[in-house]
């Protein structure tokens, strides 16, 4: 097997203060801060090699072994159920999923509940656990506009500072669930390459702990 | 190229050696019809990996399904009483693996020892598992669980009801989950420590060794705690380095109890093997003897190529207008040498080959 040991990033803001951990911890690339359009970067000396992949994507890069670890949000593992393990909870990325309506909705327990949102299976799961009969309206973004449209009764959606909704006229009713990123392994790989990837968990979660 | 390595593909191969070693040990092959009455999965639907199946009615009208697991159709078909029975098979299964909405075929090979398993039996089945990933690769390992530990320990913990939840999280290794619902269902410290460790040890068990002893904190754990280190410790003597101890196997206890087992192979990205001891299984099913069993799932093999492939052939053959006669000497020449030859009056597009003869003058 490859020697290497390699981790998918997420693109963007999250991406980049994660790998921050990874330099911390020693695993530091400097290739990586250069501004190019390059997506893989090599480390040859401490044979790690990141990349940059959709965030929604990392959990399938690792649980298809094209990475060994990755860095995915609890909203992405729970919404796909990769086969993989979640060793670490990085806090970082903090937000929570919820669900939410606009300010003067009333519910009308007697009909069915109109859901938007672009975690079909988070919604599905908690409102089969209520025993309330749903309808999932799945979008790919700007979820809040729907219940304004009059699309949808609620929206079941990640809330970071709450701003978006506001302005939006949407209120939260109910939380679901906290998210974070999450350090993530493939089942396989991490049994050939535990030592490492032990060791960056070791490290990183004294890094986490410490913050 | 071999010619053994042009015949065989690398699942193929491994099918061939599973066989000759499972016959080796007294398992005679089970070759079953790829249907049966849909009536038998539906009351244990998620022993199956996947809840759905390919369903059709037959002539009779009677609902049918075409084959997605082999386990229970041996179930069904073992009288009680017998002494231990012993089968293997070779079988195709029809699955849609998760996340996927299309019906894949599998091929599966395993095999499975039903009726008075002893403390032998579960040895044998443990080792042949051993044997059967390296049958495959010499790079391989295999993680043992005893679901008597991990049913005791979270009995002790006083987490029996959450059981499932703790199953799912020890499955990912989730440390930062299990604390958290420890905290939550208000566990001791030192409770919770204990919990945690399950999912954190992993190794050998001449090194877990005395981590696995901390487990033994009641009767069921206790009893589980040395049946699997002497398991294990006889694997360990007759070579099977390899194994280690890791309570993340994960496994659905309304099923199995007592040993269960996934194995890896370097270069795959999922677990290969999987198996374990499924007295629970049997007893839903109405039949009171012990069982266990495991499953090579060899068509993840084929995206496992020792080398990946340069040519189709090793020789092209042009042969222009050259006599039938002085083509059979040149096939016939090059066969003696071990080569394989693919014969075309001119140069073919569709093939790769290593080397060109001309026989005869081009066209």
């Amino acid at each position: 097997m490859d020697k290497f040991i390699n981790v998918a990033l997420p693109k963007g803001r999250l991406g980049e203060k994660v790998y921050e951990f990874f330099e911390k911890a020693g695993y530091e690339c400097p290739a990586i801060k250069e501004v190019n359009r390059k997506l893989v970067f090599e480390n040859e000396r401490l044979g790690v090699r990141y990349f940059w992949v959709k965030p929604s994507d990392v959990a399938i890069y690792v649980e298809r072994g094209a990475a060994d670890i990755g860095v995915a949000g609890k909203d992405i593992l729970l919404e796909y159920e990769p086969d993989v393990y979640e060793l670490l909870d990085l806090k970082k990325g903090k937000c929570y999923m919820a669900v939410a309506t606009m300010a003067d909705f009333l519910d009308d327990t007697d009909r069915t509940l109109r859901v938007a949102t672009k975690f079909s299976n988070i919604a599905q799961n908690y409102y089969r656990a209520k025993g309330r009969d749903i309808d999932i309206i799945h979008l790919n973004g700007s979820i809040e506009i729907a219940p304004v449209l009059g699309l949808s009764d609620v929206i079941v959606d990640i809330v970071e500072t709450g701003s978006t909704l506001r302005e939006n006229n949407l209120v939260v009713r109910e939380k679901i669930v906290d998210i974070s990123a999450r350090l993530i392994a493939n089942k396989a790989n991490y049994k050939f390459k535990r030592t490492v990837i032990d060791d960056i968990v070791k490290k990183i979660g004294l890094i986490v702990e410490n913050l | 190229m071999n010619n053994d390595a042009m015949i065989f593909k690398t699942e193929e191969r491994a099918q061939i050696n599973l066989r000759a070693l499972y016959s080796s040990y007294g398992y005679s092959q089970y070759k079953m019809s790829k249907f049966e009455e849909y009536d038998l999965y539906v009351k244990n639907k998620d022993f199956l990996l996947s809840g759905d199946m390919i369903t059709f009615t037959d002539a009779s009208g009677k609902l049918m399904a075409l084959k997605p697991d082999v386990t229970m159709s041996i179930i069904k078909n073992s009288t009680e009483g017998e002494s231990l029975r012993k089968v293997f098979y070779t079988e195709n299964v029809y699955r849609m693996p998760k996340g996927s909405r299309a019906f894949k075929e599998i091929m599966q090979v395993g095999l499975e020892c039903i009726g008075e398993v002893d403390e032998y039996a579960v040895c044998e089945v443990l080792m042949l598992a051993t044997k059967s990933l390296g049958c495959i690769s010499p790079s391989w390992t295999m993680d043992v669980s005893h679901l008597g530990i991990v049913s005791g320990v979270l009995e002790y913990a006083g987490l029996g009801e959450e059981k499932e939840q703790i199953l799912s999280l020890l499955g990912e290794k989730n440390v930062g989950g299990i604390k958290e619902l420890c905290a939550k269902k208000g566990v001791s410290e030192e409770k919770a420590a204990l919990v945690e460790k399950l999912a954190t040890v992993s190794g050998n068990i001449k090194t877990v060794g005395d981590v696995v002893d901390g487990f033994a904190v009641n009767e069921c754990a206790k009893l589980a705690v040395d049946s699997l280190k002497t398991l294990l410790n006889e694997i360990e003597r007759t070579g099977g380095a390899n194994v280690n101890v890791d309570f993340s196997v994960s496994s659905n206890m309304k099923y199995y109890n007592g040993i269960v087992f996934c194995g890896f192979i370097d270069g795959i990205p999922s677990s290969i093997l999987s198996g374990g001891q499924y007295d629970n299984l049997m007893k839903r099913m109405g039949k009171s003897s012990k069982a266990i069993g495991f499953a090579v799932q060899l068509d993840l093999l084929e995206r496992f190529e020792q080398s990946k492939k340069k040519y189709d052939f090793d020789v092209l053959v042009v042969t222009g207008d050259a006599s039938i006669s002085k083509i059979n000497d040149t096939v016939s020449a090059l066969k003696k040498e071990g080569k394989s030859v693919y014969v075309s009056k001119s140069a073919s597009a569709f093939v790769k080959c290593a080397s060109v003869v001309t026989v005869g003058k081009g066209e």
